[in-house]
């Protein structure tokens, strides 16, 4: 299994704010690596620097051998790596349909976008059904199925996924989840951020623990959700 | 894409016929000259409404300088028209152009900013470009620039007015329309869509000047004298007046406002002050009643009529 997905000891900084303090981390191809920590630990934001949406002050982010740290967002998402933003981030006034179209915006293969729309339809019948609606008039997890949808439009190789989890009753975050692991069956790499930590370490293979800006534990996922400490922290006891 | 070029013959057709009613109009001496001069300047402001909407309604910039582009448009004009007696199309074109090409110079950096700060950035602009028109001697200065050949008729201005049309509803049509209006639903996942929302910001603010500078081009060749009071915010903000009245992000909204603030300003044109109450009660009964504006993000060509003509809309 090679390494897909390098950082090496990245900073990002908000205004003054010292966001992330030199984070380091891998993602293996065909896995699913989850980050998990409290609100503000820096999961979002490492994300986001990753797809481009942020620059990182110093450091390196090297995917599939390329170095992206810097790059512009549409420059990131050509070379393979779309994102599921966080609270879906939908184009609300735009129907089911041309919101897929978006996602594949930046490809010019028109019979290739055709098949991943069919793939896309395939996974989430309920977005067929509604291609023609209002995207804004979706329910919570439609509107994350369709989120998801749209990044996969991209054809990605490594899918980034913020949070799919909020806001979504505990049977939806269950659907969600197992379509995730599915994605990653077919083929795609996924580093997944989360703050339902049970959730995310019962389909991720490795995961990393952040606390304001820093990794402070990493390992295999089973093991993690057995450990004392990430139980009390994150698991409820 | 055919029901498409359909729509467009349809509304060329239309149009021709609503000119060729016009001008008989104004040939048999139906309509004063008070009303053919409205009557011009109609077009002329839907042609600065579209472009407005295009920057404002359709890729959610909020800019409050068009009457500054306006201005770049007519003076570049009437200096090529009266002093180097170009072309009148060629003139037109040219203001067009400069005042595309300060449009894409400032909005650059200017479009790197977000909602309040941009308006206020432009609005500033606006100002800027005003003042500095004011103090060059060549075009005359604060007394104005005189002697331009009075070049405007209907037909320049309405034959300018459907090409406007054709060239912006074309744009807002395409992907790289589609790009624009996703910025505006959102920005954070228009980028992460891949879609480069600098490049696409600067291009629709750039055609928006572009299209603002042909239309000052026209209004500076209706009268004798231009001068830069013209060209004030208050412009600006008629002009925004119209987007919002018709609805931010419909071409037929705009035109629907152009209408109604032309022909009201000019039935109140010997009571003046009456004209901003109007407008501001005309505003605050639009966000009681239809904060969307008068047609939302609706065209006339939505309408079930039309799929009559195409044979059924697609879906």
């Amino acid at each position: 299994m090679g390494t897909m997905l390098k950082i090496d000891n990245i900073n990002v900084y908000y205004g003054a704010i010292h966001a992330i303090k030199g984070i380091s981390l891998e993602v293996g191809e065909g896995e699913i690596v989850t980050l998990i920590g409290a609100n503000g630990a820096g999961k979002s934001t490492t994300l986001r620097t990753i797809s481009g949406l942020l620059k990182p002050k110093s450091g390196t982010i090297t995917f599939e051998g390329k170095e992206i740290a810097g790059l512009a967002a549409q420059d990131i998402v050509k070379a393979g790596i779309s994102q599921v933003p966080e609270g879906r981030r939908i184009f609300a006034n735009m129907t089911v349909m041309e919101n897929l179209d978006l996602g594949a915006f930046i490809r010019k293969d028109k019979e290739g976008v055709q098949k991943d729309l069919k793939n896309v339809f395939e996974r989430f019948p309920r977005l067929e059904e509604r291609k023609n609606q209002e995207a804004g008039t979706l329910s919570g997890g439609e509107q994350q199925m369709l989120a998801m949808g749209r990044a996969l439009m991209s054809r990605p190789r490594l899918l980034l996924l913020d949070e799919p989890s909020m806001g979504l009753a505990p049977l939806l975050i269950r659907e969600i989840f197992s379509i995730i692991a599915d994605i990653n069956k077919t083929g795609t790499t996924v580093l997944l951020v989360e703050q339902n930590a049970n959730m995310a370490l019962s389909i991720a293979s490795r995961a990393y623990v952040l606390e304001t800006g820093r990794i402070t534990l990493s390992g295999d996922a089973e093991k993690l959700a057995a450990s004392e400490d990430v139980r009390k922290a994150y698991l409820g006891g | 894409m055919n029901s498409l070029r359909k729509t467009d013959l349809i509304m060329l057709v239309f149009g021709v016929a609503l000119f060729i009613v016009l001008q008989g109009l104004i040939t048999g001496r139906i309509l004063n000259s008070f009303w053919q001069l409205n009557l011009i300047i109609l077009c002329i402001n839907i042609i600065l409404s579209v472009s407005l909407n295009l920057i404002n309604g359709y890729t959610g910039q909020f800019s409050l300088g068009h009457a500054g582009f306006m201005a770049i448009g007519a003076y570049v004009s009437v200096v090529l028209t009266t002093n180097f007696h170009w072309p009148f199309l060629i003139a037109l074109l040219a203001g067009g152009a400069g005042a595309g090409f300060l449009g894409f110079l400032i909005g650059l950096p200017t479009l790197r900013l977000y909602g309040d700060y941009l308006a206020i950035a432009t609005l500033g602009l606006g100002e800027i470009i005003r003042i500095t028109i004011m103090n060059i001697e060549y075009v005359g200065g604060a007394a104005g620039f005189m002697n331009i050949p009075h070049n405007t008729t209907f037909t320049w201005a309405f034959f300018l007015m459907l090409a406007t049309l054709f060239i912006i509803k074309n744009f807002v049509n395409s992907t790289h329309g589609r790009a624009c209006i996703a910025i505006r639903e959102n920005e954070i996942a228009a980028e992460a869509m891949g879609i480069n929302t600098t490049k696409y910001k600067v291009m629709a603010f750039t055609i928006g000047a572009g299209f603002a500078g042909v239309a000052g081009g026209l209004f500076a060749h209706c009268f004798y004298i231009i001068n830069p009071t013209s060209f004030t915010f208050m412009q600006s903000f008629n002009y925004l007046i119209m987007v919002v009245l018709g609805g931010l992000g419909s071409i037929t909204g705009s035109i629907a406002g152009a209408f109604a603030v032309t022909f009201v300003s000019a039935g109140l044109a010997s009571w003046p002050e009456f004209r901003m109450i109007i407008y501001a009660l005309m505003l605050i009964l639009l966000m009681f009643y239809r904060p969307q504006g008068l047609f939302g993000y609706i065209e006339i060509t939505d309408f079930k009529i039309f799929s009559r003509f195409r044979g059924g809309r697609k879906s």
